[in-house]
């Protein structure tokens, strides 16, 4: 199996998105096993700022040569920024998934939330099996 | 899940491996887009063992053919092959084929796809018409060799290889074993399509790899075949073509000959044509963003729907964002508009000329 970066600190949803959060701001991003099993990512949509999200909800696709995939809100709240870089090229999201590769800023609206996403070690066992 | 005899060459090249068909087959090796260009300026091979191949031999086996197909079979001469179609009594598509003649007459090999090669076994078997047949499907490993250098590549290792002309084939020698060599294909480049006896195949496939090392032949993935297969506008079975497509709105009358032949389903197909059909495939450009994918809406400007997708990708070579759709027919002439449901979004396209690309292939003619 491939070496995928999982950072500690940071959550993850079962629809292999990451969430780096700091204080009520969640940014949010697909973690280095999504963007491998996507292979290239050719285009992504994303929401624009000011629109709500809802945990577990669809918020923007990603999608490969081959594939649309759904990406999934770890968090409710509101966008306040969006990583218009990858739109340009969303290449970057092979490159680096978990820096630059980055998707949207979240303003959270209730971090009790967090309670029901993934820590690194039960993510890092989500996808060992595969 | 079934398992072609290069699975292992395809894990030590550490593939990107997924379901197709009920096949465990590589679908990336290194990139669909680096591997799609490596086919389109160089050469590449693809492990396409899935195929399935029904032999079709003695006294009545033309006249099984001629029955079962919508080509004119009778036209093979030995050595030459024929892409044709499975029809039904409902004048729709069991499955599009290549039809090789080893012998006019008395033995022809049918190369199906892998998604139907259980379906035609059966419909061979029940509209027999006394031929004796064979599912070979096991029996045969088969490797295509595509891109501008594949037929240096393949007359390196099999000579005169090179003087065989398109859509006809040679039986040639690999490690004591007869194999058929193909000027066929699926990805609009010249080149060969190999068929292998399974026992065979991993080494032709490495020797392939090893004397075309020099060429830069590299293994590709069946990610970058179906965007190779885009791009020409060739059908794809389960997409553009199923059990109730009518092969003259899906631009394949140029292999249904009825006049020549009686066959499965002609009068129900002949009829339907007659009465007009409402829709035609075409290939479009998006002029909006978004990447049109199968299944996906063709509405008109005022939003009524007027067709569907049946394939879409990004397109390598032209860095577009490409499409196959069936659109109602006034809306099938080069340079019509109109719009594409993206996730309820409408994204404007273009119906324009295909193929898409031009290779050095079709340039010197039209071929599947």
């Amino acid at each position: 199996m491939a070496n995928y970066t999982i950072p500690e600190e940071n959550y993850y949803t079962k629809d292999h998105e990451w969430a780096s959060v700091d204080e009520n701001m969640c940014t949010v991003g697909v973690t280095e096993y999504a963007q491998d099993s996507l292979g290239e990512v050719v285009y992504v949509e994303l929401p624009e700022t000011g629109q709500k999200v809802t945990q577990g909800e669809p918020f923007g696709v990603v999608e490969s040569v081959k594939a649309v995939s759904d990406l999934v809100s770890p968090v409710s709240g509101t966008v306040v920024e969006v990583n218009e870089g990858v739109m340009e090229d969303p290449g970057v999201i092979n490159d680096d998934a978990m820096n630059e590769g980055w998707l949207v800023r979240i303003e959270m609206d209730s971090e009790k939330e967090l309670a029901n996403l993934m820590r690194a070690p039960d993510y890092r066992k989500l996808i060992g099996g595969k | 899940m079934k398992f072609t005899p290069l699975k292992s060459e395809h894990e030590a090249a550490h593939a990107k491996m997924v379901e197709f068909a009920g096949w465990f087959m590589p679908v990336e090796y290194f990139g669909i887009r680096a591997e799609h260009m490596h086919v389109r300026e160089k050469v590449g091979l693809f492990d396409v063992s899935h195929m399935g191949e029904i032999r079709v031999r003695g006294e009545h086996a033309l006249e099984t053919l001629q029955w079962l197909t919508t080509n004119d079979v009778l036209k093979l001469t030995n050595g030459a092959a024929q892409y044709s179609l499975l029809p039904n009594e409902r004048g729709g598509v069991v499955d599009d084929i290549i039809v090789y003649c080893i012998e006019a007459n008395r033995d022809y090999l049918v190369c199906v796809n892998a998604a139907n090669a259980a379906k035609d076994w059966a419909w061979f078997q029940a509209n027999n018409r006394g031929a004796e047949l064979k599912n070979e499907s096991a029996e045969w490993g088969q490797i295509a060799v595509q891109g501008p250098r594949a037929v240096e590549l393949v007359n390196r290792l099999f000579q005169g290889a090179a003087k065989v002309q398109p859509f006809h084939f040679t039986p040639v020698h690999f490690d004591g074993a007869l194999c058929f060599a193909a000027r066929t294909g699926y990805t609009g480049e010249d080149g060969f399509e190999i068929f292998v006896p399974t026992r065979q195949a991993v080494g032709l496939w490495r020797k392939l790899l090893n004397v075309g090392s020099d060429l830069e032949a590299r293994p590709i993935g069946l990610g970058a075949r179906d965007t190779l297969r885009t791009e020409m506008k060739y059908s794809l079975y389960g997409q553009e073509i199923d059990d109730s497509t009518n092969p003259y709105a899906a631009g394949l009358g140029w292999v249904v000959k009825p006049d020549a032949k009686d066959f499965v389903g002609k009068t129900t197909m002949l009829e339907a044509r007659a009465k007009g059909l409402s829709e035609k495939l075409v290939g479009f450009k998006m002029i909006d963003k978004g990447i049109p994918r199968h299944d996906y809406r063709v509405l008109a400007v005022d939003s009524s729907p007027i067709g569907r997708v049946t394939s879409g990708t990004v397109s390598p070579s032209l860095n577009e964002n490409i499409g196959i759709a069936y659109v109602q027919a006034e809306y099938a002439k080069a340079g019509s508009e109109f719009m594409i449901d993206i996730r309820g979004r409408g994204a404007k396209a273009k119906v324009v000329e295909t193929p898409f690309v031009t290779t050095a292939l079709t340039k010197k003619r039209d071929v599947k």
